[in-house]
């Protein structure tokens, strides 16, 4: 588990995810459409993530399961950070 | 035949928060050139097409496959009715579903906009 980056994605959702429970205090396994993402709001983060990681999601990657955790952000990350290093 | 239908509703003050933060990248990346000319800077007319792209995933029963926003366009017929456009893997999707056609009606009205897609398939598609 990489607390940091957690940490600087559940920064990222408590700008962008206007989810109605706070981000800080959410389980990394928690599914964050459950949790009142609107897939609009996804939208933000999804560039949000972009600006603060550096990194660009292709359309391939623009999936539900992508999204829809801290878990499962971090690891579409981390494997945008391979793919670009 | 078999028909279905897909419903959203989105919040024209989130399309004017996302434009002010995030500016072209958000345009560009959700809307096509069509959909930015036809909408002519009007937040609540973005707001419906968004609520069009939503509306027809919805309408398909999108699982996990990927693409991004762009692949659902609204375009305006002769007659001003709007129509969606699909391509790549969201078309694909639209196949393996068996689509005929489909139907798109849009409004906004009160700081939203909503969008209903009813879709036409050919044959009964289980859709997990």
């Amino acid at each position: 588990m990489n607390t940091t980056l957690n940490d600087e994605i559940r920064q990222v959702l408590s700008d962008h995810a206007r989810l109605p429970v706070n981000a800080a205090s959410l389980d990394e396994h928690a599914d964050l459409f459950q949790a009142g993402m609107s897939s609009h709001a996804s939208v933000n983060v999804m560039l949000a993530l972009e600006d603060v990681f550096d990194v660009e999601f292709p359309d391939a990657m623009l999936r539900r399961s992508v999204f829809e955790s801290i878990t499962a952000i971090a690891g579409a990350i981390s494997e945008l950070r391979r793919q670009a290093a | 035949m078999s028909l279905r239908v897909g419903i959203d509703l989105v919040s024209v003050a989130q399309v004017e928060d996302s434009i002010a933060a995030h500016g072209e990248r958000y345009l560009s990346r959700v809307f096509s050139e069509e959909e930015l000319s036809d909408s002519r800077g009007r937040p609540e007319r973005l707001a419906a097409r968004f609520a069009a792209k939503e509306a027809a995933m919805k309408a398909l029963g999108r699982g996990d496959e990927g693409f991004g926003w762009k692949s659902i366009e609204v375009k305006r017929a002769d007659n001003g009715q709007p129509t969606l456009h699909l391509r790549g893997e969201a078309a694909r999707l639209a196949q393996r579903r068996g689509v005929e056609s489909f139907t798109v009606s849009l409004t906004h009205e009160h700081g939203h906009a909503a969008a209903v897609v009813l879709m036409e398939t050919t044959h009964e598609h289980n859709i997990e």
